[in-house]
């Protein structure tokens, strides 16, 4: 399963969500086409790639937002999805409470709210407007209202946009946290390539196509994954993974850390 | 007491602020001014179709509007302009097309002045009973959708991907919106209506911490509005409608102030909350 080069072909009652070739066609061309991806209960599945490569039309087809153009999109029956947006096209004469955004699309008991909350650490900003939250805060209040909606299928588009990178470390930190706790599947989609890969099972690079899958390891070495991000890119990246993965290598000691930050990326 | 005419005005006026408060919220949240003035031009067409299909005028108002916001999905699926333009050109070839028909129908006595500017000293008891039906439907419809509407408002995709029906709810909001042009027209006119649905929702804006609250906030800034502006138009006898709308201006550049003086002191530490 680690390494796994294609989707299951039948659906196991652990798998939420299945597409089969999804393709989405507009403005007379192809967006993305051919993808095929599973997400499974449990499962952290990154989707990455270069800017304009579908990562977000793929998640919406995921989702629903947008029909697929051809293949198939399967969605496990009754599946209760939790959708981080990438942005919200919110009016500022819009009033609205970090605590109300909560319930925003279902009703939930107060306790639970505050939980949530409390969960991804904001829970004194209940009564916070919105609009005046910075951009870790956001993003959490975002995560908390899609947790709380207990969810089989967490999606989350650039869930750590705006956000510095301590802040990036502790959100993704947050988001197998999630995980853990609720047991549910999440798709992730990210363009930074390096914190998020210690926290994924399986990543899909994008290029209006899957030019590459598998594990963090696996696509790391992939000749295609370092043609779409570049070598040093795929370097820091092992480099890092060493340095947070304890237990990962016990032949050879771990590089220096602070080397490695400060290598060539 | 509603045997006077002035008493008949202010219930009637408070009723419809009652539905165009919350209603205007919506309006303003999701930057649909312009699109609430393209229906309401649209107002004289369909009092002109009306008339000659010997109609109620109210009914050839809501149908004339909700086929304009109709004729608005289905142009912007063309996406051959922007929806900007493409509401200029539908309000103003509405507006055209309604007086044209109305001057085309001269053999019909049509009071082109009441109808854009409204006569709210005239009405009726019974215009008064299709007010508050009207206004308590669209208040009742408003409250059923409030939940998809909000999360649409938030972010379409959200409402999308969490199982509400967006689309579904904006094509109820914009037929909402087609029946209060249609009982409004009455009170302040074609060219005003809009003003009781945007005004008071950005009045209540300035004091209001969730949406449900500026929709409250908007209902009791329209009906102040109607009642100052009545008042003011019998004590100085000026045209009822208009000085409704100048009332609740009033009111809005009233608001500005504490908001301004709230904003100049430091904002409140955002503490451990109980």
């Amino acid at each position: 399963m680690d390494t796994s080069q294609a989707p299951a072909a039948t659906s196991n009652a652990d798998t939420l969500v299945e597409a089969h070739g999804i393709g989405v066609h507009r403005g007379g061309r192809w967006l993305v086409h051919g993808i095929d991806l599973t997400v499974r209960r449990g499962e952290i599945v990154t989707l990455i790639g270069p800017n304009g490569s579908g990562k977000s039309t793929t998640a919406k087809t995921v989702v629903g937002v947008l029909a697929p153009d051809a293949g198939r999109m399967w969605r496990a029956p009754g599946l209760r999805i939790g959708y981080v947006p990438q942005s919200l096209a919110m009016d500022q004469t819009l009033p609205l409470t970090v605590g109300r955004l909560m319930t925003l699309t279902g009703r939930r008991p107060r306790a639970a709210v505050r939980e949530a909350l409390e969960a991804v650490g904001i829970a004194p900003l209940i009564g916070a407007q919105v609009q005046s939250l910075s951009g870790g805060e956001f993003q959490r209040a975002l995560l908390a209202r899609a947790m709380l909606r207990d969810p089989d299928l967490l999606v989350l588009d650039e869930p750590v946009q705006g956000v510095d990178f301590p802040g990036e470390l502790a959100l993704y930190g947050l988001i197998r946290e999630i995980r853990d706790r609720i047991g549910c599947g999440i798709l992730l989609i990210s363009h930074d390539l390096h914190v998020v890969m210690a926290a994924t099972d399986t990543v899909i690079c994008l290029n209006g196509h899957v030019s590459c899958r598998g594990t963090p390891e696996a696509v790391v070495s992939n000749p295609a994954y370092r043609r779409l991000f570049g070598h040093a890119a795929a370097d820091t990246l092992a480099v890092y993974r060493h340095r947070h993965v304890p237990g990962h290598d016990h032949d050879h000691p771990p590089p220096d850390g602070t080397a490695a930050e400060s290598g060539d990326a | 007491m509603l045997d006077d005419f002035f008493t008949r005005a202010l219930v009637a006026g408070m009723g419809l602020a009652l539905a165009t408060g919350p209603l205007g919220c919506f309006v303003v949240w999701r930057r649909m001014a312009y699109f609430g003035a393209t229906m309401a031009h649209s107002a004289l067409l369909g009092v002109a179709l009306a008339v000659a299909l010997e109609m109620e005028p109210m009914v050839g108002v809501f149908v004339v509007a909700a086929l304009v916001s109709v004729v608005l999905l289905l142009l912007e699926r063309v996406g051959a302009v922007s929806t900007d333009t493409l509401l200029g050109i539908l309000a103003h070839a509405a507006l055209a097309l309604g007086l044209v028909a109305v001057a085309a129908l001269s053999w019909l006595r049509v009071d082109l002045m009441g109808f854009l500017f409204g006569d709210i000293l005239a009405v009726s008891v019974g215009d008064i009973a299709v007010i508050y039906g009207g206004g308590a439907l669209v208040l009742g419809v408003l409250a059923w959708l409030w939940r998809p509407l909000l999360a649409a408002t938030v972010s379409a995709d959200l409402a999308r991907a969490e199982g509400l029906h967006p689309e579904r709810a904006r094509i109820v909001f914009m037929l909402l919106m087609a029946v209060v042009i249609a009982i409004a027209m009455k009170i302040v006119g074609i060219l005003l209506i809009t003003s009781l649905l945007i005004i008071p929702a950005a009045t209540a804006r300035r004091f209001a911490q969730g949406p449900e609250g500026m929709a409250v906030g908007a209902a009791v800034a329209g009906v102040v509005a109607v009642g100052l502006g009545l008042s003011g138009s019998l004590a100085w006898d000026t045209p009822s409608g208009p000085s409704i709308v100048v009332a609740a201006f009033a009111l809005f550049l009233l608001a500005l102030v504490p908001g301004a003086w709230r904003r100049r002191r430091a904002p409140a530490a955002e503490g451990e909350t109980p």
